[in-house]
């Protein structure tokens, strides 16, 4: 009976040694991407083992960490908390025991949580000396004084968005959106509290979504301030050559192969009119057919160049804005008014009006200024990066004059800031929407301010969906310019 | 471990065994390092997890030294001839799961689960009964060929044993396999645990005596040799009554162990291959056919399949009638958060496997806390436990004891498999309990006794011949032994 028990025992050890291979790859070969599997908890006990960094406004902390309450499951040490929540989750996002982190917190995780491995080598020293881990810092670009003024705005207005750029630097001063959410509120993952603060918040739950960034992540149809991109289309292919020159705008406007007639709101001198008249009084029919004379491609290229049809990454991602790429003659001139398939975030229409106050030079949008390590050593500065040229300096510098005009006698006059020299340009926008337009329209306004040395410190771009609104008393200029003019002005004066 | 190595050894042992040495201070040397090893271990968790030096190092320190000397007493008195590596091996094994057992005993998060209750200070109970009922094998069993006259009494035993759970009031369905019964006032027993021995005994007993009816009066078909139904028949029937037990009981681990271990004895029994092909061609067909139509074992081979998807499914609570389990895909990140090295005893986080963390799923703790390095060790000391029982079986001289022997250590062998294989997602999940270091009574108690019955099979097989029975032409002899 020996030989059979000699392969027996040869059988029984390559039982072993198949258990070993196998223990080999999942323990060696795989081990790393199990490890970092996003559904192992463990990566979430270690994120929250340690303090978690701080994200910093104007050199004070916007968040912070305390000790997670005790006892029950609860394995994680220390929990997020927000001061102003509500007003800064469009830039931070949330980091939450039980529902993950989004955007900033999210992005920076590695180094918030020091985990990073720009932070390996200070980390292995502060190992050997016995130093606790610490998270390092993420220190943003933002103006908390024109948050605030642009939150504030908002919320007397109901639901809407404000984003604000440094149109020099391209840095993010504002992004504000609303309505909001604390993420204090659902930092832990306590069944009792975190998690009905957190499916109250759910979309199902609450149809006006307060997880929603709208500053980055909704597209709204721009209204009239696309004109500004219409604008600078028609300077920059040569159609119309200066800001007084008179169009070729008969009136009333037919849509091109079609029988329908462009309308104006309301009974505006827009017959011939020059493009700083039409942009003042918002003309529909110029515009419109600026957009039909020039075509699909240049307008498509023009919209392009200011960032239409591409995500930003600021580095939270922006939904793309769209610019259609497929449309009929009369769809361009429809698209060239903002409206058709035109639709564009917050973000990109404070781009355009930062791209036209930068003397056509449009920086990327960024608001991460630098990453610090728990010691403040700096481990990563952004540098203002150019995203593109949509204008030459002289086309935007007429641009500018128009837009000027429709502050100081158009529909933006709410915007004026009457003290030292200051000069606003705007545009406002009434953007229709819904099926035949049943629906209320939003309210835009987009505009930057320059100060009396000519630099421009701030362009700022305003939407409010207001439902609750009477019909008839919503406008760009009435609801967004007021707001728009609240975020210029905190800018302008926190720079004193 | 491979059939060369064995070759001189077993030579000399069951011809020259005349002169073997007994290995007993070996044993003892090596019994030093069992407990001292798992000692260290305790104080390393304590020190992980508290900063201190656990309060009951002594008393723990001195509960596994008194057990192992206990049980190197009892080999030494009444076998000293056995192999001196299984009781320390064995030793290291149960005080590794001790330690494990009380480190999980720790975790806040088990802590909180309902039903908790300190595992620890039980198992090293049931270490205790099970090294006594090692001590009671050794005392009374003298010789193990006595075992063969209780063949039929062990098929009856065995049967008897398995179909317990399945009786109203006394079976215990828990976690959905029924095969515990509880006894009022000490706690629930896994039978099956215990028939496996019982059968090993009735298996080894059937086959030495029909060993040669069913190697040569069969007929040739197709190439292979099949027996004549009167030969197989009996075996068959219990071998198939205890695999529908099983699967009536959803323990398909245990029925695969005993499958397999039957198949082993009947081809070491006939040293015919075409046994080999028969089990792995019924197991197929069986194996296939129980999946077919048991969903319990559906969601077995779903979640072996596809871990993550099966995790996602218990996450989200879903209710399709069938009990879905995140273990599988915590096991996986459990071993996969150990890496090469290990978090270090007591510093990762295996209670995520919860209420299983310390029984069926305690090599995943291994692995998170030890690591490759630490698993690696564990099974090598399971492959050397069985290679020493087969090298037992080989030096056995009678065909009782070497059928006896490589049943049970073959059977030790397929459970750490079907165990360690289903825990690291090598084969689908079936539930069984590594031997030793698990926790639970059963289990251990059960395994201290197949030790026992190797020893004393050891002890016989190494036990240098009897001097000649002295005759009265030769009274003057002396017998000189080197």
């Amino acid at each position: 009976m020996n030989k059979p028990l000699r392969r027996i025992a040869i059988f029984c050890g390559l039982l072993v040694l198949a258990l070993l291979i196998r223990d080999n790859y999942i323990q060696y070969v795989q081990a790393d991407s199990l490890r970092t599997d996003t559904h192992n908890r463990r990566v979430a006990i270690e994120r929250y083992a340690t303090p978690r960094g701080d994200i910093i406004v104007d050199g004070n902390p916007i968040t912070g960490a305390v000790k997670s309450a005790k006892g029950g499951i609860n394995d994680f040490e220390y929990k997020r908390t927000y001061k102003d929540g509500a007003m800064w989750s469009p830039v931070t996002g949330y980091a939450s025991q039980a529902f993950g982190a989004t955007q900033l917190e999210s992005i920076e995780d590695g180094i918030l949580t020091g985990n990073d491995d720009r932070l390996f080598f200070r980390n292995t020293l502060d190992m050997l000396t016995g130093k606790k881990k610490q998270g390092g810092n993420v220190v943003t670009t933002l103006n908390a004084a024109a948050q605030k003024a642009a939150y504030q705005g908002l919320l007397k207005q109901g639901k809407g968005a404000v984003a604000a750029i440094d149109p020099k630097t391209g840095a993010i001063l504002a992004l504000a959106s609303t309505p909001s959410y604390d993420p204090s509120t659902f930092a832990g993952n306590s069944t009792t509290t975190d998690s009905k603060a957190w499916t109250k918040l759910l979309k199902k739950n609450n149809p006006d979504d307060p997880l929603l960034n709208r500053a980055l992540r909704e597209t709204y149809p721009p209204g009239s301030t696309f004109k500004v991109v219409t604008a600078a289309a028609a300077l920059q292919n040569g159609l119309y050559s200066s800001a007084d020159q008179k169009t070729d705008s008969p009136l009333p406007y037919t849509l091109p192969d079609t029988t329908t007639e462009l309308k104006n709101e309301g009974n505006i001198p827009c017959k011939n009119a020059t493009m700083r008249v039409a942009l003042r009084y918002s003309c529909n029919t110029v515009f419109g057919k600026i957009g039909a004379d020039l075509g699909k491609d240049k307008m498509l290229e023009e919209a392009e160049k200011f960032g239409f049809n591409a995500q930003q990454f600021t580095p939270v991602r922006s939904n793309a804005s769209v610019f259609p790429k497929s449309m009929d003659k009369p769809q361009t001139a429809l698209s060239s008014i903002g409206q058709f398939e035109t639709a564009a975030t917050p973000l990109q229409m404070a781009m355009v009006a930062s791209a036209v106050a930068n003397d056509g030079t449009l920086m990327k949008p960024y608001m991460v200024d630098k990453l610090q390590a728990p010691n403040l050593d700096v481990v990563s500065q952004t540098e203002p990066e150019k995203l593109g040229e949509p204008l030459s300096k002289d086309n935007a510098q007429i641009l500018q004059s128009m837009m000027e005009t429709v502050v100081k006698q158009g529909t933006g006059t709410n915007a004026q800031i009457n003290e030292n020299g200051v000069t606003v340009g705007g545009k406002t926008g009434t953007a229709q929407h819904g099926v035949d337009n049943s629906e209320n329209p939003y309210a835009w306004f987009i505009s930057y301010a320059k100060l009396a040395d000519g630099s421009s410190p701030v362009a700022v771009a305003v939407v409010v969906e207001d439902e609750g609104a009477n019909r008839d008393d919503i406008s760009g200029g009435g609801l967004a310019a007021p707001i728009a003019r609240s975020v210029m002005k905190a800018v302008i004066d926190s720079k004193k | 471990m491979s059939s060369s190595t064995n070759t001189p050894t077993h030579h000399t042992s069951t011809i020259g065994s005349i002169g073997t040495p007994s290995r007993r201070n070996t044993e003892l040397a090596l019994l030093v390092f069992a407990v001292v090893i798992p000692v260290f271990a305790y104080a390393n968790v304590g020190l992980a997890i508290n900063d201190s030096v656990p309060p009951g190092l002594l008393s723990y320190g001195l509960g596994l030294g008194l057990l192992a000397g206990v049980g190197h007493l009892a080999v030494r008195k009444f076998a000293p001839y056995a192999d001196p590596l299984l009781l320390p091996l064995a030793t290291l094994l149960n005080g590794l799961g001790l330690v494990m057992i009380w480190r999980l005993d720790q975790s806040k998060l088990l802590r909180s689960l309902p039903n908790f209750a300190p595992a620890a200070p039980r198992q090293l109970m049931y270490t205790a009964l099970g090294i006594g009922l090692f001590v009671v094998v050794l005392i009374f069993l003298k010789d193990h060929r006595v075992l063969q006259r209780y063949t039929y009494i062990s098929m009856f035993g065995a049967l008897i044993l398995l179909l317990l759970p399945l009786v109203p009031g006394l079976g215990a369905n828990i976690y959905g396999a029924k095969i515990w019964i509880s006894i009022p006032g000490l706690g629930t027993l896994q039978p099956g645990e215990f028939a496996k021995i019982i059968l090993a005994v009735f298996f080894a007993g059937y086959l030495m005596v029909k060993r040669d009816a069913l190697a040569l009066a069969s007929r040739r078909f197709m190439g292979l040799y099949l027996p004549r139904g009167r030969d197989l028949g009996p075996i068959l029937v219990v071998w198939f009554v205890s695999i529908l037990i099983l699967v009536f009981e959803t323990d398909l681990g245990t029925s695969l162990l005993f499958f397999g271990m039957f198949v082993i004895m009947l081809y070491v029994a006939t040293e015919r291959t075409s046994w080999i092909v028969f089990g792995l061609l019924m197991s197929a067909v069986g194996a296939v056919g129980v999946a077919s139509f048991e969903p319990h074992i559906q969601t077995r081979v779903q979640a072996w399949l596809n871990p993550l998807h099966e995790y996602k499914l218990s996450q989200a609570g879903t209710h399709d009638g069938i009990l879905h389990s995140e273990q599988a895909m915590q096991a996986l990140w459990a071993f996969g958060s150990g890496g090469t090295l290990g978090t270090g005893w007591g510093q990762g986080h295996s209670e995520l496997i919860r209420f299983a963390a310390n029984s069926d799923f305690i090599l995943a703790s291994f692995g998170e806390e030890l690591g490759l390095a630490g698993i690696m060790a564990i099974l090598v000391i399971y492959g050397l436990i069985a290679e020493r029982g087969i090298r037992t079986a080989l030096a056995a001289r009678d065909p009782f004891g070497k059928l006896l022997a490589v049943g049970l250590s073959g059977g030790f062998a397929l459970q750490v498999f079907v165990v360690a294989g289903g825990v690291m997602g090598l084969i689908p999940l079936t539930g069984m309990t590594m031997p030793f270091v698990a926790y639970g009574g059963s289990s251990v108690i059960a395994n201290w006794a197949l030790m026992g019955i190797l020893i004393r099979i050891s002890d016989t097989a190494r036990r240098p011949a009897p001097a000649p029975a002295p005759s009265p032409d030769a009274e003057m002899t002396q017998v000189v032994r080197p």
